[in-house]
């Protein structure tokens, strides 16, 4: 995707690694994420901020990508998806088979992920709590809630 | 052996006859019960690369040079295009083309719907190709505006006739009834929402097309675009590796792929068209309203004598009219049924399939009347549905291949017997109650469907075959079918799919058929293979050695395997029943309802995948949940504009929702069906669900409810009519 002259350098810390990319006024996350760093295993299912699919850490704190400007989070430290691939909560997912068509999973962990490195092992009340802004229309549910309970396993 | 057959077809509910060159099926099933592999839970075999974010998507394709589009739709339910000008937009920053209608089949100068697509436009980036259609000039002519299906009805404004299925004599066995309930149950649109919307990248290479897109059918979609294209079915290649669910809204081509074909064309570009969430609310398709009209007559033994049912499907601008009689027909034994089905054409976006269309609608009416009728006779209700249990098909007298329904009321009895004590620990305004509905569906797939299996000297093997996996897990399952078939350890199996011009041809994965489809076809192959080392081993002279010391003498020489399925039992109808029961809460004051656990208990035959079974039994129950208690699409009465084209605004089930969820499987192979005995799950759990709740309500309550969604205003309206019926006396359910 052509980026703008005029639009100025930006520095984004993703996943422990310095980029430096143009981006125009207005540009998301999100779509910096997908479009331009090919980051892709963040997920946009709405775009406006309803689903939970877009979901990233800054600075630790699940944030929508999709409603995030880019600009925002310059001196921010981003960890998506693909900074969490290792993560034990992955594992869990698939043993508990915590996905069906995966669109809404990266989402899904990068919330969990946030939800156990505050409380590590969290009630069922807690995960439904912290996990409420994830939709997952395949209906995953309680296999996540599963995953979460047991990710230490 | 290839054999040339007469056959039904049946997809989603739906019969055609046809002539089919099927495969022998000349494998013997498996014995009953778990397998080494096969029956036993396994985990995703592409789970990793999906929760890694890894798996490519159609939504995360990019093409060296490719473009996006946007689409223009009508903002009116019935509009004609007066006059359009695409010059302006073909000036602003970005832009590669523009298209209107007259210029291509799917955009449309009369606009049947709120969304209906008109012009597109694409741009370097999605920005540019939006801002570029905020310039397209376009006036519009509103035309008058038909919404009211009943209205359709009476004006003669339908899709096809009407469909009139009769046995018996409705009348008679009205007239031998002791007992005649009736009731009208409405149910309202819902949206499939699948996480990925509705999208496909394009390319041309030379005269042939490549389609990235996210579709539950590779080969419709080739041989939809060929064929309007007038394209050699070769010449165009679709590819699906991973999809972010369907559940029946992605079976064919649609606008948005032929918008970007020829874009495509016209700039000698890749072309992205890829649908936004509020045109995916709008433009992809719904399960549609439906009003029911039914009576039920009984003798005072509960024997049914007489089911009646006029049907209207609110089918919108096109599409096709469901089977929401298909339960009243199905479900029970009786003599005399008429059912009479309309297809309403009105200006509403036109329904799709989405998980047992019509069947979920339908048992919702037909189980919630035949509980007043419980009510009446005094006959305890899973009684009543045993007493009147089909021992053959009821509309044309075939006997099933299996069925296990009676088993799965077994089965269901200490859920069943639960309600005592649930009921008693109803409080204050919060009371409870426990409710059941049974299930019937189609599920058993059939020919034609292929696969080839290769085996090379590492001992490893895989499965090609140009089907897809739109998340139900079904890699997994044709990984564990080729496994057990060769011996061989799961991991040792891949399975490459998703590409119509690496596999032979493979069916839709919708109507719950991919399994049955499919995995004969799989095992088929896996045997061809097997076979054939076998006979490499019996000429060494060491018949009895393992595959593993045989394949290794083969260097870069493989063993290719193919299969086909065979054809379903002539005479016979193949379906899958179940039965679910449902606890819920009411608040009386206030109308909320609480699910708090749905048992469930299917049978499909033979389970490939316990794990990813109960997967999909909570899947359907949740996507039930929200049918049955906050999904609702609102269109204004007056414009037929749609309203709830978002996620905030469309309540789709979440965490918060979700209920203790039990499931069970019969796990029993159909004797008659196919070398594996396996019927598909993917449909059966959604369909009781609502009625089941239904029935709890009014089991916790007293009170009847007629309408989807359980809305507070609707339980509210239950329990006043309720309240009011205690007063006056009067009998429950006329
Ligand atoms: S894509 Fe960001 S919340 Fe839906
Ligand atoms: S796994 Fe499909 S949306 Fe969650």
């Amino acid at each position: 995707m052509p980026t703008s002259r005029r639009s100025p350098l930006l520095r984004l810390e993703v996943n422990d690694h310095v980029y430096e990319l143009h981006a125009e006024v207005g540009t998301t996350l999100a779509e910096a994420l997908r479009d331009d760093l090919a980051l892709t295993g963040t997920k946009v299912a709405c775009a406006e901020g309803h689903c939970g699919s877009c979901t990233v850490l800054v600075d630790g704190v699940p944030t929508l990508s999709c409603i995030t400007l880019v600009h925002s989070v310059a001196d921010a430290k981003v960890t998506t998806i693909e900074g969490l691939r290792d993560h034990q909560m992955v594992h869990a997912f698939v043993r508990e088979d915590a996905l069906q068509c995966g669109f809404c999973t990266p989402g899904q962990i990068v919330s969990a992920v946030a939800l156990v490195g505050a409380t590590p092992k969290p009630s069922t009340d807690e995960i439904r709590h912290a996990m409420a802004g994830n939709l997952c229309r395949c209906g995953a549910y309680p296999k996540i809630e599963e995953a979460i309970r047991t990710w230490q396993d | 052996m290839a054999r040339l057959i007469r056959t039904e077809k049946e997809v989603e509910g739906r019969y055609e006859e046809v002539w089919l060159v099927v495969e022998e099926d000349v494998l013997e099933q498996w014995p009953a019960g778990a397998r080494e592999i096969v029956g036993r839970p396994a985990t995703r075999i592409d789970g990793l690369e999906r929760a890694r974010g890894e798996a490519v998507y159609t939504a995360d394709l990019k093409l060296p040079g490719m473009l996006h589009t946007a689409v223009l739709r009508s903002p009116y339910a019935h509009a004609r295009v007066a006059r359009i000008d695409l010059a302006p937009a073909l000036t602003m920053p970005g832009v590669h083309a523009a298209i209107g209608p007259g210029e291509l089949d799917v955009l449309v100068e009369e606009c049947g719907f709120h969304g209906a697509a008109i012009a597109a436009v694409c741009a370097d980036t999605y920005a540019q190709a939006r801002a570029a259609l905020s310039r397209v000039e376009v006036d519009f002519e509103q035309l008058e505006v038909l919404i009211d299906p009943d209205e359709a009805v009476a004006r003669g404004q339908l899709l096809g006739e009407p469909r009139v299925r009769e046995r018996g004599d409705l009348d008679r066995g009205l007239a031998e009834a002791d007992v005649v309930v009736m009731g009208e149950y409405t149910t309202q649109v819902v949206l499939h929402n699948s996480m990925e919307t509705h999208q496909a990248v394009v390319q041309w290479l030379g005269d042939s097309l490549e389609v990235f897109i996210s579709t539950q059918y590779i080969w419709g979609v080739r041989d939809e675009i060929a064929s309007t294209l007038g394209l050699p079915g070769d010449k165009v290649r679709v590819v699906c590796n991973y999809m972010g669910g369907g559940f029946g809204s992605k079976n064919g081509a649609d606008d948005y792929t032929f918008i970007a074909i020829e874009l495509a064309k016209r700039t000698r570009r890749p072309v992205r068209c890829a649908l936004t969430r509020r045109e995916e609310n709008l433009a992809t398709g719904n399960r549609n309203a439906t009003i029911q009209r039914l009576t039920i007559g009984a003798r005072a033994d509960g024997t049914l004598t007489a089911l009646g049912g006029e049907y209207v499907n609110a089918t919108g601008w096109g599409g096709w009219s469901s089977p929401v009689e298909g339960p009243m027909q199905m479900l029970y034994a009786c003599e005399n049924v008429k059912t009479t089905t309309w297809a309403a054409k009105i200006n509403q976006p036109p329904m799709k399939a989405f998980r047992a269309p019509g069947f979920v609608e339908g048992t919702f009416g037909l189980e919630s009347l035949l509980d007043v009728l419980a009510a009446k006779l005094d006959i305890d209700p899973l009684d009543l549905r045993r007493r009147n249990h089909a021992q053959h098909d009821g509309a044309d007298g075939r006997p099933y291949s299996g069925k296990n329904l009676l088993e799965c009321y077994r089965r269901a009895e200490p859920h069943w017997e639960r309600r005592h004590e649930v009921r008693a620990r109803s409080t204050g305004t919060v009371k409870r109650g426990v409710g059941m509905a049974s299930q019937i569906w189609y599920g058993g797939g059939g020919p034609p469907s292929y696969a080839w299996v290769r085996v090379g000297s590492d001992g490893r093997a895989a499965v090609v075959t140009a089907m897809q996996d739109l998340g139900t897990g079904t890699r997994t399952a044709m990984a564990q079918i080729a496994a057990e078939e060769l011996g061989i350890p799961l991991d040792h199996v891949t399975v490459s799919l998703g590409d119509s011009a690496r596999g032979p041809f493979a069916s839709i994965s919708a109507g719950s058929s991919t399994t049955p489809s499919m995995g004969p076809a799989v095992r088929a192959a896996a045997a061809d293979a097997r076979r054939q080392i076998e006979e490499i081993a019996a000429q060494r002279g060491t018949p009895d050695a393992p595959l593993a010391e045989i394949v290794g003498l083969l260097e870069d020489a493989q063993i290719l395997g193919k299969g086909g399925r065979g054809p379903n039992p002539t005479g016979m109808q193949v379906l899958t029943f179940g039965v679910q029961v449902a606890e819920v809460a009411v608040d009386i004051e206030t109308g909320e309802v609480w699910v708090d656990r749905i048992a469930a208990v299917h049978d499909v035959g033979r389970v490939i995948n316990p794990l990813g079974a109960s997967s999909q039994i909570e899947g359907g129950i949740i996507q039930g949940i929200g049918h049955t208690l906050s999904e609702h699409r609102l269109h204004d009465p007056r414009t037929g504009q749609i309203l709830t084209t978002s996620l905030d605004a469309y309540k789709l089930p979440t965490f918060a929702d979700v209920p203790v969820i039990v499931s069970e499987l019969i796990d029993e192979p159909d004797a008659q069906l196919t070398n594996l005995g396996s019927k598909g799950l993917g449909e059966p759990p959604i369909i009781p669900t609502a009625a089941a709740i239904s029935n709890a309500i009014r089991d916790a309550t007293g009170a009847e409810v007629h309408q989807l969604p359980i809305s507070r205003e609707e339980m509210l309206r239950a329990l006043r009519e309720a309240a009011a019926r205690e007063k006056v006396g009067a009998p429950a359910g006329v």
